[in-house]
């Protein structure tokens, strides 16, 4: 897929609660690129001090009718808190898609006539790119169902949108919303039979959700890996996940990798 | 502004300032080259611009054996740069003859092998390898990387082990050998004149800077090495100096690096004495930087009412 560098405009941008904010940006000379789900984009940070990369955010959601892109930022330090800070109609600088997707077709991926059941799990920040699978998951026909943690009811982030898109749990771990606990205790995961799971979120949350894929009959799993990043196209060798094929660059051969080619069971 | 046509010609009041120049025997239609571990291959960065107009791209380093590299975390954000500790990973000179070489040769512009190794043996046996490569005219030596436990670092730190490295090369590679030199040492203008005497065509400087980074929350180091290669633009006036002291010293051909992100830190580097300049961490800040370098070259030398950018080589006014 080729990449861009473009100068993008913020359209809107919503609080979403204490250091969460989405970023609806559009392409002002043209049509936005294809983009596919699992993929990021780096964006420059021109407004903090500190800050001299590139941030590597997710996409969570392609408007193309709009001709917008979304961005979920968490505000965590200078650089994100530039970029959640920035104002409408302010301008920020993307390169964009990088990276691979999440698998949606092929002779091992379920089919919608087979009654297929994808479960797509994600913790905190780590559901923005959910968003934008889902939608295109169910655009192809599919139901997807949607299994979403937080520490409290406020982190669980754009409710509205995914419940449009799919069934929906949720747990949180002071009980506020949902079940009580964390994604993988979820009671859906023992009353339902999955035939494919996605995973975004902090690392401990996506390698016991792969725990539950392998021990449940080994569904395959894939999950969006998070990592620091410099250049983000596969060029800087900083990025790398250890693999069973040796070390593998998270921006470029990633972000999305099967958890079965992953060391994480050792 | 832009005004495409030869160079010395005039378009509508505009002249195109010569952009040429040669290092060794290698011919560059300008001064502008990427800087080794931050252009990839090259193809990572073709959706961006047209790769073919950067007068020289060297390519990721490349070892004797395959090397895995160190363990993450490899990379460390710092004020005005960063830090890394990647560890020469690659798959070996074989792989690249085999397999890369095919891909980047059809590229139309100098492609150079950035050669690293931990043994001068096997900077020898590599450095034969590639010589026999009919689209790679030049090799940039790498005796100065700071990452490796058992690399090159040690005989980029002395004039003696610099030497015997550069003369073992030599004895087998007989097109354009340009020498990287480290900054991590007393006096690199004698490192410089060691490696001119044992007979580079050309020194490049300066590689990263050795550094640190530490999480005081957690009190961890913020690489997987502990130390690891600074970068960026803090380090270009330490660079810059650098230049200036070795451009000074040799006879041969100084192509500046460090810290380079516009045209204007290009400048910089060819008033201190640089015939040609890398970018390396600007490519991560800005994809396109090495096209936009060359055109702003292009514009000063205009600008100054310079012919070519030759003039402006050491010309700094003291």
């Amino acid at each position: 897929m080729k990449k861009f560098i473009l100068d993008l405009h913020v359209v809107e941008r919503q609080l979403l609660h204490r250091e969460y904010v989405l970023l609806k940006l559009t392409n002002p000379d043209a049509a936005l690129p294809e983009m596919c789900p699992g993929q990021f984009a780096e964006l420059r940070v021109d407004a903090s001090k500190t800050t001299f990369l590139r941030r590597p955010i997710s996409i969570n959601f392609v408007d193309y009718e709009r001709n917008e892109v979304w961005f979920l930022i968490r505000m965590i330090g200078d650089g994100t808190r530039a970029l959640g800070l920035l104002r409408e109609g302010d301008t920020l600088n993307a390169v964009l898609p990088l990276g691979n997707s999440f698998t949606m077709s092929g002779a091992q991926f379920p089919k919608v006539s087979d009654d297929a059941s994808l479960l797509l799990v994600g913790g905190g920040v780590g559901t923005a790119p959910l968003l934008f699978l889902g939608s295109e998951l169910k655009k192809r026909g599919y139901k997807p169902v949607f299994l979403l943690g937080a520490r409290t009811a406020g982190d669980l982030l754009e409710l509205e949108e995914f419940s449009k898109i799919g069934e929906l749990f949720t747990t949180t771990e002071d009980g506020s919303q949902g079940e009580r606990g964390f994604v993988v205790h979820h009671s859906v995961l023992q009353s339902r039979k999955f035939s494919w799971i996605y995973s975004c979120g902090p690392k401990p949350m996506m390698q016991a959700v792969a725990a539950y894929a392998a021990a449940a009959g080994r569904i395959p799993c894939e999950v969006s890996l998070e990592n620091k990043m410099a250049c983000g196209v596969g060029a800087c060798l900083c990025c790398v996940e250890n693999t069973k094929e040796g070390h593998k660059c998270v921006c470029k051969e990633g972000p999305v990798f099967n958890t079965e080619d992953l060391l994480w069971q050792n | 502004m832009r005004v495409q046509g030869r160079p010395g010609i005039q378009y509508g009041g505009f002249v195109m300032a010569e952009l040429s120049v040669q290092i060794g025997k290698l011919q560059m239609k300008n001064p502008v080259m990427t800087a080794s571990g931050t252009f990839g291959y090259g193809l990572e960065f073709e959706d961006f611009m047209d790769i073919s107009r950067i007068g020289g791209i060297i390519v990721k380093g490349t070892t004797r054996y395959h090397r895995e590299g160190n363990p993450y975390p490899r990379m460390a954000e710092t004020p005005s740069g960063m830090l890394n500790a990647v560890g020469l990973q690659n798959k070996g000179v074989e792989y690249f003859c085999e397999y890369i070489y095919p891909q980047i040769s059809g590229i139309d512009t100098n492609m150079i092998v950035n050669v690293s190794g931990s043994a001068v043996e096997d900077y020898a046996e590599t450095a034969r390898m590639i010589n026999s490569l009919e689209k790679i005219p030049a090799i940039e030596l790498n005796i100065s990387c700071p990452n490796v436990k058992q690399g090159g670092m040690a005989f980029g730190v002395s004039a003696k082990g610099a030497a015997e490295v550069v003369s073992a090369v030599r004895k087998v590679y007989d097109k354009t050998l340009i020498v990287k030199l480290s900054p991590n040492v007393t006096n690199i203008a004698e490192i410089a004149c060691a490696v001119e005497a044992a007979g580079a065509d050309s020194v490049s400087l300066i590689n990263t800077l050795l550094g640190m980074a530490i999480d005081a929350e957690r009190r961890r180091p913020l690489l997987s090495t502990v130390t690891g290669g600074l970068s960026g633009p803090a380090v270009k006036p330490i660079a810059l100096r650098m230049v200036w002291q070795v451009a000074k010293a040799v006879k041969i051909p100084v192509i500046g690096l460090g810290g380079i992100m516009n045209a204007t830190d290009a400048i910089e580097f060819f008033l201190a004495g640089a015939s040609a300049i890398q970018i390396g961490t600007a490519n991560f800040i800005d994809p396109a930087t090495c096209v936009k370098v060359i055109d702003g070259i292009n514009d000063y030398l205009d600008r100054h009412h310079y012919s070519s950018v030759q003039e402006i080589v050491g010309a700094l006014e003291l």
